[in-house]
């Protein structure tokens, strides 16, 4: 009787463990495909800004270190595509915002500039590139949100780590900057 | 944007399971109709003959049911005289679409484009992945942008719950109820005289029930639909004001379709569920909102402005 007792406790924590393990595994799969959205999303703003530079540059012949930050921005942003976390590609992201910012600010100063064509696509295109990251990214952190309290929530919490599940990291871009507390200096 | 999450995160995938259930309970009820149709038409002509009826009826449920799932879209999108459009045609459109795809985790659909002034706009597909969104040419003319989002974060929630699949499958399956009820009245009609003589009284029970049936399943069928189809509206409002997180685009969208006297000359009753905002512009008095394809829109606009 005892063993019987003793196969059905062994049996119902048995399955409960294995619901459990597929769940967490469905929900970081999710995360996973979510970031390849973002990830197709930052490739194509990195293969536009190239672009946007040469043809900035032919009116704007006087701002190279405008061009050289942002070129610069664009190559740590690259570069942290191939490897880095989410945290750390959105600082480069961020950076190249700010990078492109001072672009289109210096494209302002060019009314011919403003006229020409490839110059119209290539901001409008970026825009919506912008427009379609916000998006993914909203899609991201709601999947990431959905593992990280199912990681977290009792009883899944006491064993997940011993499967080696760690919680995702958001990803937040620009306006994180706009959140830190401004220095107030005297 | 707090009050636009806090009804509760329903993630596409929960809509979407919640969905797979309504489909199959759907299936079974109208597989029930059906068998019931064709049981009594069975009797009625031959007495003992249900049963041999039943497989013929069958046949003709799961033909139309498999039809309409690999086909129903292409055959509503005809029908709606929709052209597809390429992807350097309606940049705007694209971009919208792509983007809220995005927002949603689905693949972006195909576009279709419907030449008429009437703004409205509708989903099609089986799944996700052979989806497609039709909009109106007067929806591009006359909405701004804002306003294209609402619809279109609409149209994608229809996608990404799986609507798009329950409603192609009830949209076909009605149709199949009705042509069944249509043949059984036409033969009602042709044999009535000499059967009458023949048979006895047991008869005449069973020929009650089949002419009620004749009569009443098409209604059932359709209310049936209906129903479904005006729940579905308020969900996909809910959850395609939570993708844009601004309740006040889709709102404002409604309102203007509201104000639009026209009505969408490619929609017939078939179709006229789908789309976002009955194309129709016929509102039948009797009956309440028994018949009505949608909620009222001004509920809708409420409830939009509310969050």
């Amino acid at each position: 009787m005892e063993l019987v007792v003793l196969i059905v406790i062994i049996a119902a924590l048995a399955l409960f463990f294995i619901a459990t393990y597929n769940r967490l595994i469905t929900l970081r799969q999710r995360v996973k495909e979510a970031w390849a959205d973002i990830d197709v999303q930052l490739k194509r703003r990195h293969d536009l800004i190239p672009n946007l530079v040469e043809t900035v540059k032919g009116y704007a012949t006087h701002e190279s270190t405008v061009f050289q930050n942002v070129t610069q921005a664009r190559a740590a942003a690259v570069a942290a595509g191939a490897s880095a976390s989410p945290q750390e590609r959105a600082q480069a992201e961020n950076m190249l915002t700010t990078a492109l910012r001072s672009v289109f600010a210096v494209a302002e100063n060019y009314p011919q500039l403003q006229a020409v064509q490839e110059f119209k696509d290539l901001s409008e295109n970026l825009t919506a590139t912008e427009d379609k990251i916000a998006f993914a990214r909203r899609f991201y952190n709601g999947n990431v949100r959905d593992f990280n309290t199912a990681l977290q929530t009792f009883p899944t919490n006491v064993f997940a780590s011993m499967f080696g599940f760690k919680a995702e990291e958001y990803f937040e871009l620009a306006d994180t900057a706009a959140r830190e507390v401004p220095q107030v200096k005297f | 944007m707090s009050s636009a999450e806090s009804p509760a995160r329903l993630s596409i995938y929960d809509a979407a399971a919640a969905n797979r259930w309504r489909t199959v309970v759907l299936i079974a009820v109208f597989t029930a109709i059906i068998a019931l149709l064709g049981y009594f038409v069975g009797e009625y002509f031959a007495p003992g003959g249900g049963l041999a009826a039943l497989p013929f009826a069958f046949a003709l449920a799961v033909g139309s049911g498999l039809a309409s799932y690999f086909a129903g879209d292409q055959i509503i999108l005809a029908q709606s005289r929709a052209r597809e459009i390429g992807p350097d045609q309606e940049k705007v459109l694209h971009d919208v679409v792509e983007a809220l795809a995005l927002g949603l985790g689905i693949p972006t659909p195909k576009l279709y484009v419907i030449e008429d002034s009437a703004p409205n706009a509708f989903a099609t597909g089986r799944d996700p992945r052979h989806a497609s969104v039709a909009v109106t040419r007067g929806l591009l003319d006359k909405m701004d942008r804002t306003e294209l989002e609402g619809v279109i974060a609409h149209e994608l929630s229809h996608v990404g719950n799986r609507d798009i699949r329950v409603m192609l499958l009830v949209t076909i399956l009605v149709g199949t109820v009705a042509l069944l009820a249509d043949w059984m009245w036409r033969s009602f009609f042709w044999t009535r005289g000499g059967r009458r003589e023949r048979d006895g009284g047991g008869n005449a029970i069973i020929a009650v029930i089949a002419i009620a049936l004749a009569l009443l399943t098409p209604i059932i069928a359709t209310l049936i639909q209906l129903a479904v189809s005006r729940q579905r509206e308020y969900l996909a409002d809910a959850s395609g004001a939570l993708l844009t997180r601004y309740p006040s685009g889709l709102a404002s969208a409604l309102r203007k379709i509201a104000a639009d006297p026209e009505p969408l000359e490619a929609a017939n009753k078939a179709t006229a569920s789908l789309y976002i905002a009955n194309p129709l512009k016929d509102a039948p008095a009797f009956f309440d909102h028994l018949f009505d394809t949608h909620p009222p829109i001004e509920e809708r606009i409420r409830r939009l402005e509310a969050m």
